[in-house]
C-alpha cells in the first residue's frame, strides 16, 4: 500500500502538465475544473487509505519509498524518496483535502476568467510542490518543494498582474508577487546554509539518518553550537515561509492574488511549511534549547503584534491575513515550548477554519463586485445565508468557543505555553486571543449584520453558486467538529486513558524529542488547567460581547470612534502596520539601491583610481595629470586597475613568503 | 585503432578543421551554406569522437595513463597534452557551445547582414584553441591555446566592422587582452625559471619536493593569476568584460562569455592542479616551506577575488537597463561562482566547475540567443522595457527566457541550482564557510535583476506595435539549451558521477 | 657571459616589462600602445632566454620562437583593428573611444 505513495504527488503533476500543454485548447471550463480537482481528489483518497491503514496497523518507524536516484555522486547521494509517517500523512491529507475543496470552489470563483486553465495548472503545480515538501525524506527534496511552492505562489499572487493593488510602494499586483518572492528568498538563504552545515556536520541530508545519528548521541549534541546555528538558520527559513517577524510583511501583500489562492496557499498550506520544517526536525530543535526560546519569543510576539494590527484594518482580506500571521505565531509559540503535537493540531484546525474564512470572504467579494472594504458592506446576512452561517461557524472556531475546532487546539497551545513556558507568555497569548475574537466578530458584524452600507444601485449581493457553497459547508462541519481529534486529557480522561487522538497518533514522531525535552507521558489532573480553560473561554466570550456591544448594539460605533480619536498615535501605528514596510524600505532597500547606483560604480572607478593615483607621491604629478582626465569607458583606466590589482596580488604573495 | 589515437581524435579533428577552414573558404567561394555545414560537422565529429572515448573501456579504468607511456607516440603526446579523463568533458562542452552558437549565428548574422564566411573560420580557430587549453600538459601548449582563442575572439568581437561599438569592443579587448597576456607569459617565464621545466608534470613534481626558487615561484603565481583572472573576467581584472560583451555581436558575446570563460577556467584547473599542493598536504604540514605558504596565500587571494567578483558583478548588474549589458555583468558574477571551485582545490570543486560550466553554457547561451532575436539592427531594442509584454506576443521565447533566468538565479530543478549547489558545498567542505555565505548573498542580490526581466516580460504591457521576430535556426539553439538546462536539473548525477571519478 | 649573474638579466627583463606596462597605460596613440605591448612580450623573451641559458635547457628557447610568432599575429590583428577604427572615426587615439561605459 505505502509503496504507491509516488502516485500522490504524481497526479497533480500530470494535471499541471496536461492543463499547461493543452488547457488552452479545452474550451469547457467544467472539464478543466474537473481534471484539475480530480487529480487532487484522487491523491487525497490515496492518502486517506494510507491513513486508515496506519490506524489499523500502527507504524513504528517511518516507511521510506525510493522513487528515483536524483544525485548519486560518490561522496554524496540523494534519492527522490518519500517518507511516510504520521506527520507526513497528516500534512498530505490537509494539503490534498483542503486543496481539493478549494479546487472545487475555484471552479465557481474563477468562472469566466480568461486564464481559467492557467489558474488550475498553477494550482496543481502548487499542490505537487507542496506534496514534495511534506513527503520528502531528505532536506534537498524538501528544499525543492520549498522553492517550488514559492514559485507557484509567485505565479498565483501575480495571476491578475495588471490589476491595481494598494500597498506600500506597491501599485500593481505584480509588485506584490515580487515582494513575496524576494522575502521568501531571504528565508531560503537560511535553508540553504543550514542544509550545507547539516551535510558537513552529519554527512547526510536524510531525515531518518539524521534522526538516528542524533538519537544515539543526544548527550554529546545537546548545546552544541553547530546545532544551534543550524536550527537558527532553519528557523530563519521558517520565518520567511510562515510570515513571522522579521519577514512577516509579505503575507498581507500576497492577498493581491485571487481569493482561493489566499485560502489555499496563504492560509491553509504553504504558510504552515515553516511549522512542518520545525516539526519534522523536532529532535534537532529539541537539542537546541536556545533556538527553542527564540522560536517561542518570535512566535508569541508575532501572534501579539499581528493581532493588534488586525483589530483596526478595514479590508476583509487584510484582517484575515493579519489573523493568519497571528495564528501562525500561536503555532510557533507551541513549537517553541516543545508542544509539537499542539502546533500540528492547530495547523490542521487552522487549515479548516482559516480556509473557510478566506473562502467565505471570497464568496462575499464574489457577490459584491470585488468590494473589499468592510465599511461598505453590512447586512449581507439575508443575501448570503450559507456564506453567513459558515463564516459564523469559522469565527466561533477561531475565537475559541468550546466544542469548536479552535477551542481545543488554541487552548492546548496556551496551556502548554504556561506549563512549559511562563505565565507572561501565556498572558500575551491570552491578550492575542482576546483580540482575535474581537476582530473576527467585528468583521462578522460589519459584514453581515445591521444596515446595508453599500451602493444599491451598482451592487446587488447574491449567494454564490453551489460549487462555491458546498466546500464552505464541508469546511464548516470540519471547523465545528474537527477539534474532537484532540480532546484534552482533563476533558476526556473518564472515557479513555488518553482521549487525545492526535497525541497518540503523532507520538512515534515526537517521542525522541519529548524525551530530550524531559516531557513525560503521564498526564496529571490539575485544578489549574481547568481554571486556565475557564479563563480563556471567558476571554473569548467577553471579547465577542465587546465586539457586539461596539458594532452591533451601537449604530454609531461610538466607542471605537472615540478610541481612535483618543489614541490617535496608536491607531496610526496600527493602521500603518507599525511602519514595518517603510522601515524596511528606508533602512535596507533604498540604501542598497542608491549605494550601488551612486556608490560602488562611481566610487570604484572614480574615487579609488583617482585616490590611488594621488597617493603615490613621487609620480603623482606625472601620473595624475594623465589619469585625472580619464573617466570610465577608457581601456587604459581599466589597465591601471588591472595593474593595481596585480601589484596587490603579487605583493601579498611576496610578503607571505 | 591505437587507443591514444582515439583519445587524441578531438584535438586532431579540431586542428584539421581549424587549418583547412580558410582553404575551404577559398574553394567554396559563395556557398555559405556548405561552410556552415562544415563547421557544424567539425563540432559533431568532436562530439562523436568523445562518445567513442566515453564508451571505450580505458576511459574510466585509468589504464590509459600507463598505456600512453608505453608507446613512442603516446610518450610524445603525454609530454605535451593530457588526454582522456576530465578533458574529454571539456571537449564536449566546447562543442556543444559551438553548436548552440552556430545555429543562433545563422539567423543573427543574416538579420544584421553580416553573414560572412570568415565567421565560421574564426569560430573554428577559437574552438581549437579552447581544446588545446583544456588538454594542455605543457606551458607552451597552454600559451598557444590561450592565444589562439583570444586572437580569434579579438577579431570576432570586432566582427561588425562598420559598427563603432563593435570596433570599440574589439580595440579594448585587444589592448587589455594583450596586456594580460604579457602578465601571463611573464609568469610562465618565471615559473620556468623557478622549476626549470615547461612540462606541468615535472613542475608539479618539483613543487611537491619543494625544489623551487621561492621568489620566482611567488612572482610566477602572482603573474599567472593576473593573466588567468583577466581571461576569466574576475575582479579587479573584469572591467573589460562588460564593455566588450556589450559591444560585440550578441552571438559572439554568448560564445565568448560561456565557452571562452570556461576555457579560462580550464586553464585555471590545469595550472592550479600542477602548482597547488593538495589540501591534505597543507592541512598536515608541520613545517612551513615557501610552497605551502604560497599555496595557502594564493587560495586566500582567490577566495577574496571570488567574493568581490560575485558582489561587484551582481551589484552592478542590478543597475543596468540594457539587457545585454546586464547579462554581461552577471557573467562576471558567474565567473566568481566558478572560481569557488578553484578555491576549494579538491575533486569536488573541480567537478563542480565542469558541472557549472555545462549548466552555464546552456542557460547563458540560451539567454543570449533570445537577446539576439529581440535585438534589432545596430544594437537597438536591447532595453529592459523592450521586453515588455513579450509573453503575449512570443510565449515560447518568454517562457524559455524565464526558465533560463530561473536557472541563472539558481532555482531548482534547473541545472543552475546544482551547479551552485556543488560549488558551494565544495567550498564549505574545504573550510571556507564565509565564502559560501557571500556567494549565497550575492545570488540573492542577483534575483532582483533576473526576476526583473521576467516581470517585464510577463507583468507589463507593451506600448506600440508588437515585435516581429525572425526565428528559424535559432529555435534549435533555444530548444537544445532548454533540454540541457532541464536535463541537467533532473539527472545531475549522470554528469557529476563520472566527473567525480575522473578528478579523483 | 657566464660572469654576469642570472639576476641581472631577470632584473633587466623586469625593467623592460615595467616600461612596456607604463607605455600601455600612459600613451594615447594606439600604435605606441602596440609597441609597448611588444616591449612587454620581448621582455618575456629575454627572461626565457636567460633562464634557458642558465638551466641548459632548450625548451625555453623554443618557447621564445612561439612568443615571437604569436606577437606577429597579434600585431597583425591589432593593426587591422586600428584600421577599422580609423576608417570609422578618423582617430587612432585610444582615449577617444569610450562610447561603452558605466
Amino acid at each position: 500500500m505505502y509503496n504507491i505513495v509516488w502516485l500522490i504527488p504524481l497526479l497533480p503533476l500530470i494535471g499541471f502538465i496536461f492543463l499547461g500543454l493543452v488547457g488552452k485548447k479545452l474550451k469547457s471550463e467544467s472539464l478543466i475544473g474537473t481534471i484539475g480537482s480530480a487529480t487532487v481528489g484522487i491523491s487525497f483518497l490515496i492518502a486517506f487509505l494510507m491513513f486508515l491503514k496506519m490506524l489499523s496497523t500502527p507504524l513504528e518507524a517511518p516507511v521510506i519509498v525510493n522513487v528515483y536516484k536524483w544525485i548519486s555522486a560518490g561522496y554524496f547521494s540523494i534519492n527522490i524518496a518519500y517518507q511516510i509517517d504520521q506527520l507526513s500523512i497528516l500534512y498530505t491529507m490537509i494539503v490534498t483535502g483542503v486543496g481539493f475543496l478549494i479546487h472545487i470552489y475555484s471552479i465557481g470563483y474563477m468562472h469566466g476568467d480568461r486564464g481559467f486553465f492557467r489558474f488550475f495548472a498553477y494550482l496543481n503545480l502548487f499542490i505537487f510542490m507542496m506534496l514534495n515538501l511534506v513527503l520528502a525524506n531528505n532536506f534537498l527534496l524538501t528544499f525543492l518543494g520549498w522553492e517550488g511552492v514559492g514559485l507557484s505562489s509567485y505565479l498565483l499572487i501575480g495571476f491578475w498582474y495588471d490589476r491595481k493593488f494598494q500597498g506600500i510602494r506597491i501599485i500593481w499586483t505584480g509588485h506584490a508577487a515580487n515582494k513575496a518572492f524576494i522575502m521568501n528568498r531571504i528565508g531560503d538563504f537560511g535553508f540553504l546554509i543550514a542544509m550545507f552545515m547539516i551535510f558537513v556536520n552529519f554527512g547526510t541530508l536524510e531525515y531518518t539518518e539524521l534522526h538516528n545519528i542524533l538519537v544515539s548521541n543526544t548527550i554529546s549534541y545537546q548545546y552544541s553550537s553547530a546545532i544551534g546555528i543550524i536550527t537558527i538558520l532553519l528557523f530563519l527559513a521558517a520565518t520567511g515561509k510562515s510570515a513571522q517577524i522579521p519577514l512577516a510583511v509579505w503575507l498581507p501583500d500576497a492577498m493581491a492574488g485571487p481569493t482561493p489562492v489566499s485560502a489555499l496557499i496563504h492560509a491553509a498550506t504553504m504558510v504552515t511549511a515553516g511549522i512542518f520544517l520545525v516539526a519534522r526536525n523536532s529532535l534537532l530543535f529539541a537539542l537546541a534549547p536556545s533556538t527553542m526560546n527564540v522560536i517561542a519569543v518570535i512566535g508569541i510576539s508575532t501572534a501579539f503584534f499581528a493581532a493588534t494590527i488586525g483589530t483596526v484594518q478595514n479590508g476583509i482580506k487584510k484582517v484575515l491575513a493579519y489573523s493568519t500571521v497571528s495564528q501562525l505565531g500561536f503555532m510557533f509559540a507551541a513549537l517553541g515550548v516543545g508542544a509539537y503535537t499542539a502546533a500540528v493540531f492547530h495547523v490542521m484546525m487552522h487549515a479548516f477554519f482559516k480556509g473557510l474564512l478566506f473562502l467565505g470572504a471570497g464568496s462575499v467579494m464574489h457577490g459584491m463586485h470585488n468590494e473589499e472594504d468592510i465599511k461598505k458592506m453590512g447586512g449581507l446576512q439575508k443575501y448570503m445565508p450559507i456564506t453567513y452561517k459558515t463564516f459564523y461557524v469559522a469565527s466561533l472556531a477561531i475565537a475559541g468557543i468550546p466544542l469548536f475546532a479552535g477551542f481545543f487546539s488554541k487552548d492546548e497551545i496556551m496551556w502548554q505555553t504556561y506549563n512549559h513556558g511562563s505565565a507572561i507568555a501565556w498572558f500575551v497569548l491570552a491578550l492575542s486571543a482576546f483580540m482575535t475574537a474581537f476582530y473576527m466578530f467585528r468583521l462578522v458584524n460589519l459584514v453581515f449584520h445591521k444596515e446595508e452600507r453599500f451602493d444599491h444601485k451598482h451592487i446587488h449581493p447574491h449567494e454564490s453558486p453551489k460549487t462555491m457553497t458546498i466546500p464552505l459547508i464541508i469546511l464548516s462541519v470540519l471547523s465545528a467538529l474537527g477539534g474532537f481529534l484532540g480532546i484534552p486529557y482533563i476533558l476526556g480522561f473518564w472515557f479513555s486513558h488518553n482521549p487525545n487522538f492526535l497525541d497518540n497518533f503523532l507520538e512515534p514522531v515526537f517521542k525522541d524529542a519529548n524525551v530530550v525535552l524531559g516531557f513525560s507521558e503521564n498526564h496529571q489532573l490539575g485544578g489549574s488547567e481547568y481554571l486556565f480553560m475557564l479563563i480563556s473561554v471567558t476571554i473569548a466570550l467577553f471579547s465577542i460581547w465587546t465586539a457586539y456591544k461596539w458594532y452591533y448594539y451601537d449604530d454609531k460605533w461610538s466607542v471605537p470612534r472615540k478610541l481612535v480619536l483618543k489614541f490617535k498615535g496608536i491607531y496610526k501605528l496600527l493602521w500603518n502596520k507599525y511602519f514595518v514596510d517603510e522601515v524596511y524600505f528606508t533602512t535596507i532597500v533604498d540604501p542598497l539601491i542608491t549605494s550601488s547606483r551612486e556608490g560602488l560604480w562611481k566610487f570604484f572607478d572614480v574615487k579609488i583610481i583617482d585616490g590611488l593615483v594621488n597617493g603615490l607621491a613621487s609620480i603623482t604629478t606625472f601620473f595624475g595629470n594623465q589619469v585625472r582626465k580619464i573617466q570610465t569607458g577608457f581601456a587604459q583606466t581599466y589597465a591601471i586597475v588591472m595593474l593595481a590589482g596585480a601589484i596587490i596580488l603579487i605583493s601579498w604573495l611576496f610578503f607571505g613568503l | 585503432m591505437e587507443i591514444q589515437v582515439l583519445f587524441s581524435l578531438p584535438l586532431i579533428i579540431a586542428s584539421f578543421f581549424a587549418v583547412f577552414m580558410p582553404v575551404f573558404d577559398a574553394i567554396l567561394k559563395k556557398n555559405k551554406q556548405i561552410i556552415f555545414l562544415f563547421t557544424l560537422l567539425n563540432f559533431l565529429l568532436v562530439i562523436v569522437a568523445d562518445i567513442f572515448i566515453f564508451a571505450s573501456p580505458e576511459f574510466f579504468t585509468g589504464v590509459l595513463k600507463s598505456g600512453l607511456e608505453n608507446s613512442d607516440f603516446g610518450k610524445f603526446l603525454s609530454d605535451a597534452v593530457s588526454l582522456g579523463g576530465y578533458t574529454s568533458f571539456f571537449d564536449l562542452l566546447f562543442a556543444i557551445a559551438g553548436i548552440l552558437t552556430l545555429f543562433a549565428a545563422k539567423d543573427y548574422l543574416k538579420k544584421e547582414s553580416y553573414e560572412l564566411k570568415e565567421f565560421y573560420s574564426l569560430v573554428s580557430f577559437s574552438f581549437a584553441g579552447m581544446l588545446f587549453i583544456a588538454h594542455a600538459n605543457n606551458l607552451l601548449i597552454l600559451f598557444l591555446g590561450i592565444e589562439l582563442m583570444s586572437i580569434s575572439f579579438f577579431v570576432l568581437s570586432g566582427f561588425f566592422r562598420n559598427n563603432i561599438l563593435s570596433i570599440e569592443a574589439s580595440l579594448k579587448y585587444f589592448i587589455l587582452g594583450a596586456f594580460a597576456t604579457g602578465f601571463l607569459i611573464f609568469g610562465f617565464a618565471m615559473l620556468y625559471g623557478a622549476t626549470g621545466s615547461l612540462e606541468l608534470k615535472v613542475i608539479a613534481q618539483k613543487i611537491s619536493f619543494n625544489q623551487v626558487t621561492p621568489i620566482y615561484f611567488a612572482l610566477a603565481i602572482g603573474l599567472i593569476f593576473v593573466g588567468l583572472a583577466f581571461k576569466a573576467s574576475t575582479f579587479p581584472f573584469h572591467q573589460w568584460a562588460p564593455d566588450v560583451y556589450t559591444g560585440a555581436p550578441t552571438v559572439v558575446t554568448g560564445f565568448m562569455s560561456t565557452a571562452g570563460k570556461t576555457a579560462a577556467f580550464a586553464a585555471f584547473i590545469v595550472i592550479t592542479k600542477a602548482i597547488f599542493l593538495s589540501n591534505l598536504v597543507i592541512d598536515n604540514a608541520t613545517v612551513n616551506p615557501p610552497v605551502i605558504a604560497i599555496t595557502r596565500n594564493s587560495r586566500e587571494i582567490l577566495a577574496i577575488i571570488a567574493a568581490l567578483t560575485m558582489l561587484v558583478g551582481n551589484i552592478t548588474a542590478l543597475m543596468q537597463t540594457n539587457v545585454k549589458r546586464m547579462l554581461a555583468f552577471s557573467s562576471v558574477a558567474h565567473a566568481g561562482y566558478i572560481l569557488l571551485g578553484i578555491v576549494s582545490n579538491n575533486s569536488n570543486g573541480w567537478s563542480g566547475i565542469v558541472f557549472y560550466a555545462f549548466a552555464y553554457v546552456f542557460m547563458q547561451i540560451g539567454a543570449f540567443v533570445i537577446v539576439s532575436l529581440i535585438e534589432k539592427e545596430n544594437g537597438s531594442n536591447l532595453n529592459l522595457s523592450d521586453y515588455n509584454g513579450l509573453s503575449k506576443s512570443h510565449p515560447f521565447l518568454s517562457a524559455s527566457m524565464a526558465i533560463f533566468m530561473f536557472s541563472l538565479v539558481g532555482l531548482p530543478p534547473f541545472a543552475g541550482f546544482f551547479g551552485k549547489y556543488y560549488l558551494f558545498l565544495s567550498v564549505i567542505q574545504s573550510g571556507y564557510l564565509w565564502l559560501a555565505l557571500v556567494a549565497v548573498i550575492a545570488s540573492i542580490i542577483s534575483i532582483y535583476f533576473y526576476i526583473g526581466l521576467i516581470i517585464n516580460m510577463y507583468f507589463k504591457e507593451k506600448e506600440g506595435e508588437p515585435l516581429t521576430v525572425q526565428c528559424k535556426t535559432s529555435g534549435i539553439s533555444i530548444i537544445l539549451s532548454l533540454i540541457g538546462v532541464i536535463f541537467l536539473g533532473i539527472f545531475p548525477s549522470l554528469l557529476m558521477n563520472p566527473l567525480l571519478n575522473l578528478f579523483k | 657571459m657566464n660572469n654576469i649573474p642570472l639576476e641581472y638579466y631577470i632584473a633587466l627583463s623586469g625593467i623592460l616589462f615595467t616600461i612596456g606596462t607604463l607605455g600601455v597605460i600612459l600613451r594615447r596613440n594606439a600604435i605606441i600602445v602596440f609597441m609597448s605591448l611588444e616591449i612587454m612580450l620581448n621582455s618575456v623573451n629575454l627572461a626565457f632566454i636567460s633562464f634557458a641559458r642558465y638551466l641548459g635547457d632548450t625548451s625555453g628557447e623554443i618557447f621564445v620562437f612561439f612568443v615571437m610568432a604569436v606577437a606577429a599575429a597579434e600585431s597583425a590583428i591589432g593593426l587591422a583593428i586600428i584600421l577599422a577604427l580609423f576608417r570609422k572615426k578618423q582617430t587612432i587615439y585610444v582615449d577617444e573611444v569610450n562610447v561603452l561605459k558605466h
